[in-house]
């Protein structure tokens, strides 16, 4: 249990939830990989807290991590709602237009 | 010892689980696959002493997958035991990024020289945290709660199909609300 | 590298015993769920009328039991079975789950800093487990019904959430021997009355008991246990009632002075605790009406959620005027 070993743990995850938020067309499976990075994000903020600086305020940053990742969630579905009523879809292609 | 092999152990199982949720053909068992991913990550966070964040993210992601799994049932809107669950684009360019990605990380964290520990972690975590966020670091705490209350409320804005203009009238003043499906208040 | 998941703390008020005792804890709890079955055994044989019915209510869980053991298991076509399984058999674990935190006079399973919130982990993973034991069977009344007990969930969650939230706050602390220990001279259900209710309705909610049985109601087949037989039905009941009894338990450090009491040791007056609160809640399933799932969020967040911030509120105030 060294930094190394949560480091790399976290690098494996991050990358696999990489190639999830890439490759999927499906919008609820994209926003599965975008929480499988956050997760990786997570293991490594705790990692980082307890073997480089364990100071009392250094949690503070996992907090934020969790809460950027329910803000995400949130929208996710809102959007992914909106897009199923307007559209009758719920793959990213067909909601191509929509960026910029 | 024993604390490594488990840790170890909980990180491969994040790791399968999390690639299970992209290779898996049911939605039930990805979104849970994603939750078992989250729950080791989070027992693993317990191991690195921040019992607070560890077991909060089992709750949190635990309750979300729940949903999850109700949305991608609700969207998808297919039976998984009659057609298999393959839908991506761009494969082969996402498998290359993610290798890719996972092996300039993997160089960076065995290169890095990484700094010895500096001071030692407070006798109570969670009481730390606690007065970390209600004193000197009040400022998170003052901005991530208007943008949840900013979250919640764009999100039903989203969501919701109906207005306030459907539910009680023209001239808002229908009672009860004429709503397809009434709630238990009978407002 | 320090022990993981230690740390009670400087200076916790219980002790933390030896990991077998998790075996004792479990068997406790097995007797706790025995307890429960032959009293709501009893209950429906009085119910059905008649006298003398004592004694084959006292025989009806045993006899089901047992009846479930030899039963053959049920098989449904394009069973997701992996998921079934874990479904139906998860509620007992995490019925264990939860008692470990609970102290039993001095002594716990597992003397975690963050207990109360560890509890409520537990707990919300019953939205999983319920969900895929409806989810698993390829049952369309099972998967109704595993329905039902999310839209309840979105109701219960978090007025129970913000129940646990009280008795933490006075205590200043979440581990759970010390609120405990916070309630020396003053239970908290006396001054945190809502709390308590709010809180024992949850624990009818996660066991799926009582006014939060439509997910298993007779109207869709008998829902999520519709294609449950045998020993995994069996598994699933006991699942049920160990929620029902770890629920109870974990009232009594919380809102009921742990193992404070004259005369009996502290583990006695924790056991005696719990069993009445597990009476309360047993007997309170043939007594209250169901609530519907379709129109209990409403109430939810309507009538308990401000109810219980209320509550929440004055206990804050309460706590810092005392300090």
């Amino acid at each position: 249990m060294t930094l190394e070993a949560t480091l790399l743990i976290a690098a494996a995850i991050f990358s696999v939830g990489l190639y999830g938020a890439i490759s999927q067309q499906v919008v609820v499976m994209v926003m599965m990989g975008l929480e499988l990075m956050i997760n990786a994000v997570i293991l490594a903020a705790a990692g980082f807290w307890w073997f480089l600086a364990p100071d009392p305020s250094g949690q503070v940053l996992l907090m934020v991590v969790i809460a950027a990742m329910t803000l995400e969630m949130a929208m996710g579905f809102a959007v992914a709602t909106l897009l199923h009523r307007e559209r009758e879809t719920d793959m990213t292609d067909s909601a191509a237009d929509l960026a910029g | 010892m024993v604390i490594d092999i488990a840790f170890w152990a909980l990180g491969l199982v994040a790791v399968l689980s999390g690639a299970a949720v992209f290779y898996v053909d049911s939605m039930a068992r990805a979104t849970y696959a994603l939750a078992l991913s989250f729950v080791a990550v989070g027992l693993q966070v317990l191991f690195l002493q921040q019992n607070y964040v560890g077991v909060v993210t089992i709750l949190m992601m635990v309750m979300e997958m729940a949903v999850m799994a109700v949305y991608m049932v609700m969207f998808m809107g297919m039976n998984p035991a009659l057609m298999p669950m393959s839908m991506v684009h761009g494969n082969r360019t996402a498998v290359v990024v993610a290798v890719t990605t996972f092996l300039v990380l993997a160089a960076g964290i065995l290169m890095v020289d990484w700094p010895a520990r500096r001071g030692s972690p407070p006798a109570d975590v969670t009481m730390a945290l606690g007065e970390s966020l209600m004193g000197p670091k009040m400022l998170v705490m003052a901005v991530v709660s208007p943008v949840m209350v900013a979250t919640i409320v764009a999100g039903v804005v989203l969501a919701a199909r109906r207005t306030r203009y459907d539910r009680f009238g023209d001239d808002l003043s229908r009672r009860p609300a004429d709503d397809p499906q009434p709630g238990g208040v009978g407002r | 590298m320090a022990d993981p998941m230690a740390m009670p703390g400087p200076g916790s008020p219980t002790m933390e015993v030896a990991p077998a005792w998790a075996v004792a804890a479990v068997a406790l709890l097995g007797a706790l769920v025995v307890v429960a079955a032959l009293l709501d055994g009893i209950l429906a044989s009085r119910a059905s009328g008649g006298p003398g019915r004592t004694m084959s209510g006292l025989a009806r869980p045993f006899g089901e039991a047992a009846r479930l053991m030899r039963q053959r298991r049920r098989t449904t076509v394009q069973a997701d079975t992996v998921l079934w399984r874990i479904g139906g058999a998860g509620l007992l674990v995490t019925a264990a789950l939860m008692v470990t935190v609970v102290p039993l006079g001095d002594w716990t399973v597992f003397d975690l800093d963050v207990g109360v919130m560890w509890f409520n982990a537990m707990d919300v993973m019953v939205w999983a487990l319920v969900w895929l034991a409806g989810w698993g069977a390829n049952s369309a009344h099972a998967l109704v019904g595993g329905y039902r007990f999310l839209a309840h969930g979105l109701g219960y969650e978090l007025p129970l959430m913000f129940a646990l939230v009280a008795p933490a706050i006075a205590a200043e602390s979440l581990n759970v021997g010390r609120v405990a220990a916070a309630q020396e001279g003053l239970w908290f259900v006396v001054w945190m009355p809502v709390a308590f209710l709010v809180y024992l309705l949850g624990v009818a909610a996660f066991s799926v008991w009582g006014p939060f049985a439509p997910a298993l109601g007779s109207d869709v087949a008998g829902g999520v246990r519709a294609e449950l037989s045998g020993v995994d039905r069996l598994l699933f009941e006991t699942g049920r009632y160990a929620l029902l009894a770890a629920g109870a338990a974990f009232a009594v450090p919380m809102f009921l002075g742990g193992g404070a009491g004259p005369l009996l040791p502290g583990w006695a007056w924790v056991l005696v605790k719990t069993l009445a609160v597990l009476t309360v809640l047993v007997w309170l399933r043939r007594r209250l009406p169901a609530f519907r799932p379709d129109t209990f969020m409403e109430v939810g967040w309507m009538v308990l959620l401000p109810a219980v911030l209320v509550q929440d509120l004055l206990v804050a105030v309460i706590a810092v005027w005392r300090s």
